[in-house]
């Protein structure tokens, strides 16, 4: 087993358990620490590809920025442990063959479309920050100013959200 | 033998990291040691007094002491903690704190021999996006004491972890906006591109925070919104209201005893030195010299600084009180007028530690800063630093990426 195989299936098994730790825990603020480490081992994976940029941008903005508000909130309101109800029937019934039948058609599709994968990201390629943003500022420069526009009224609506509580 | 010699020159690599992140740790939490020794007699004779001077000469052994004492101390729990959450937070601090050195550079040349073939560079790892790294580590910084504050189950450290991650997430904006002028004029990620985009024949003309000599644009704005934020991000005087004593006690590790509150104080140590590298490389030259190129009998400054010490330590040393110190004094000062004479005899060698002369002369004089700070200035109110942070470091910052980036457009279009 080569080393970039067995740092990938590491950083799955921390991304996968993780996961299961995020709905399987009783206290939210567990459940935060958990996706903080799917976030993680997600840049992990990430850096494996070769994605650099998108590697640290992961760290910082989710495992950073947005899971910090997300202890904030739950450390502000005081948060107690969850409390746990009977599952509903539709989830009792349906839940598990929902999912493996979702997880099957996933996996279909990724192995169908794997072979015409083009130029499949190989071990130590390494991606140029500058051709990112290269691309992002001429290709795709008209989603990326539509996203930007997107977050300032995201920004502007909580501003004036507060304002109005305020008032 | 020879299998020995043939694993170390295929897996050479691995090993020789190991080893240079095990004398990394080694210097760097010997030089945190010390650097409390240094705070305490810093601010002790700025406040007319002699500070540690019991332990040891000069109080040299205090920090041992400390050490001692954190480690004997009995690690009390309070009850009704969250027991993993409790732990969790003073590895995290201390982990992300060390981690973050990994990145930094100490010097430009490898060393002029090789391990079994492989080059022994002055750094763990030089990764392309150096800088966004220690920001990904800082920005996971936080976590240490928001979680410590929550799972200590008590009031104090409760309110001393909440204004500390408002706190942080509040200066890390401007804390990163400040740095993109210096990442508009390298036109890279990586922290040694940084360093060598500031080199010039006229010295210190040529560093990004008089940035003339390069044809850049000055960050002296940038710069000081940059180490605002920093003391900030830190928790240092006089933005330390996470444990402001006498509101919170001591703020979030208020709960935490014996060498999981020390642990707190490696990281908060390890970090002023992670920052004070930050602000060398960023914005004074890294390991550039002051002094024009041409100027090679600047060569012979470290010598002319380490003899004289030396042989002030060995004077100061045979009228010591005390007859241990009469033995260690003369010693230590016999060894820094031996390395500085060393240094004149071998023009290699000290060719060689320019480099990570001038590095870590900056980087001591940031550590200074951080404790000539703490000796002088009174701790803001705390809508006082949400303000400084948001009205006005941050929108200056933004302002400085604006000039900076006209700036660096005006001279590449022509």
């Amino acid at each position: 087993m080569t080393a970039p195989l067995l740092i990938f299936f590491v950083l799955a098994a921390l991304a996968v358990a993780g996961a299961v730790s995020l709905i399987l825990q009783k206290h939210p603020i567990h459940s935060a620490l958990s996706l903080i480490v799917v976030m993680v081992a997600l840049a992990g994976l990430y850096l494996l590809l070769g994605a650099e940029f998108v590697a640290a941008v992961q760290i910082i903005v989710y495992g950073g920025a947005i899971m910090v508000l997300f202890v904030f909130v739950i450390m502000l309101l005081n948060a107690g442990e969850e409390e746990r109800t009977d599952f509903s029937k539709l989830a009792k019934f349906a839940g598990l063959p929902l999912s493996l039948a979702l997880t099957g058609l996933l996996a279909a599709a990724l192995i169908h479309r794997g072979a015409a994968v083009q130029n499949p990201a190989a071990p130590g390629m390494l991606a140029d920050t500058s051709k990112i943003s290269l691309l992002l500022f001429s290709t795709f420069v008209y989603p990326f100013e539509l996203t930007s526009f997107l977050i300032l009224v995201a920004i502007m609506g909580a501003l004036v959200l507060a304002q109005r509580e305020k008032n | 033998m020879n299998t020995v010699t043939q694993f170390l020159t295929t897996y050479g690599f691995w090993v020789l990291t190991l080893i240079k992140i095990a004398l990394l740790l080694f210097i760097v939490l010997t030089v945190n040691a010390y650097l409390t020794w240094f705070e305490r007699k810093v601010v002790a004779h700025m406040q007319s007094r002699i500070g540690p001077h019991r332990v040891g000469p000069h109080g040299l052994l205090q920090p041992a002491a400390d050490g001692l004492k954190f480690l004997f101390k009995e690690d009390a729990m309070p009850a009704g903690v969250d027991k993993f959450v409790y732990l969790l937070a003073p590895f995290l601090a201390l982990t992300l704190a060390l981690a973050s050195l990994a990145v930094i550079p100490w010097g430009p040349k490898p060393l002029p021999f090789s391990f079994f073939g492989h080059e022994i560079d002055l750094w763990i790892t030089n990764p392309q996006i150096g800088l966004l790294v220690l920001f990904s580590i800082t920005a996971l910084g936080v976590y240490g004491v928001a979680l410590a504050g929550w799972a200590s189950n008590s009031k104090y450290p409760l309110l001393g972890g909440l204004r500390s991650s408002a706190q942080m997430i509040s200066y890390e904006l401007s804390l990163t906006m400040s740095v993109v002028g210096v990442l508009l004029m390298a036109n890279s990620f990586s922290l040694t591109k940084i360093i060598d985009g500031q080199a010039s024949a006229y010295g210190f003309l040529g560093w990004n925070i008089i940035g003339f000599a390069n044809g850049g644009f000055t960050q002296v704005v940038g710069f000081l919104c940059f180490f605002i934020s920093a003391i900030a991000e830190t928790n240092r005087v006089p933005f330390d209201l996470p444990e402001a004593e006498s509101e919170l006690v001591a703020g979030f590790h208020t709960e935490y005893s014996s060498f999981k509150f020390a642990m707190f104080f490696i990281a908060e140590y390890t970090s002023m030195i992670t920052v004070s590298a930050l602000a060398t490389i960023l914005f004074f030259g890294g390991w550039h010299s002051p002094f024009p190129e041409a100027w090679k009998f600047t060569w012979y400054l470290p010598s002319v600084l380490l003899i004289p010490a030396g042989l002030w330590v060995i004077y100061d040393g045979i009228k010591y009180e005390t007859i241990f110190g009469r033995i260690v004094l003369p010693g230590v000062g016999t060894a820094v007028t031996a390395i500085g004479l060393a240094l004149v005899l071998f023009p290699q060698v000290n060719e060689y530690i320019q480099g990570p002369f001038w590095l870590l002369g900056k980087i001591f004089f940031f550590l200074f800063f951080y404790v000539w700070a703490r000796g002088t200035l009174p701790r803001f109110r705390y809508d006082q630093l949400m303000d400084i942070g948001w009205k006005l470091l941050l929108p200056v910052s933004i302002a400085n990426v604006v000039v900076t980036a006209g700036f660096v457009l005006l001279r590449s279009g022509k």
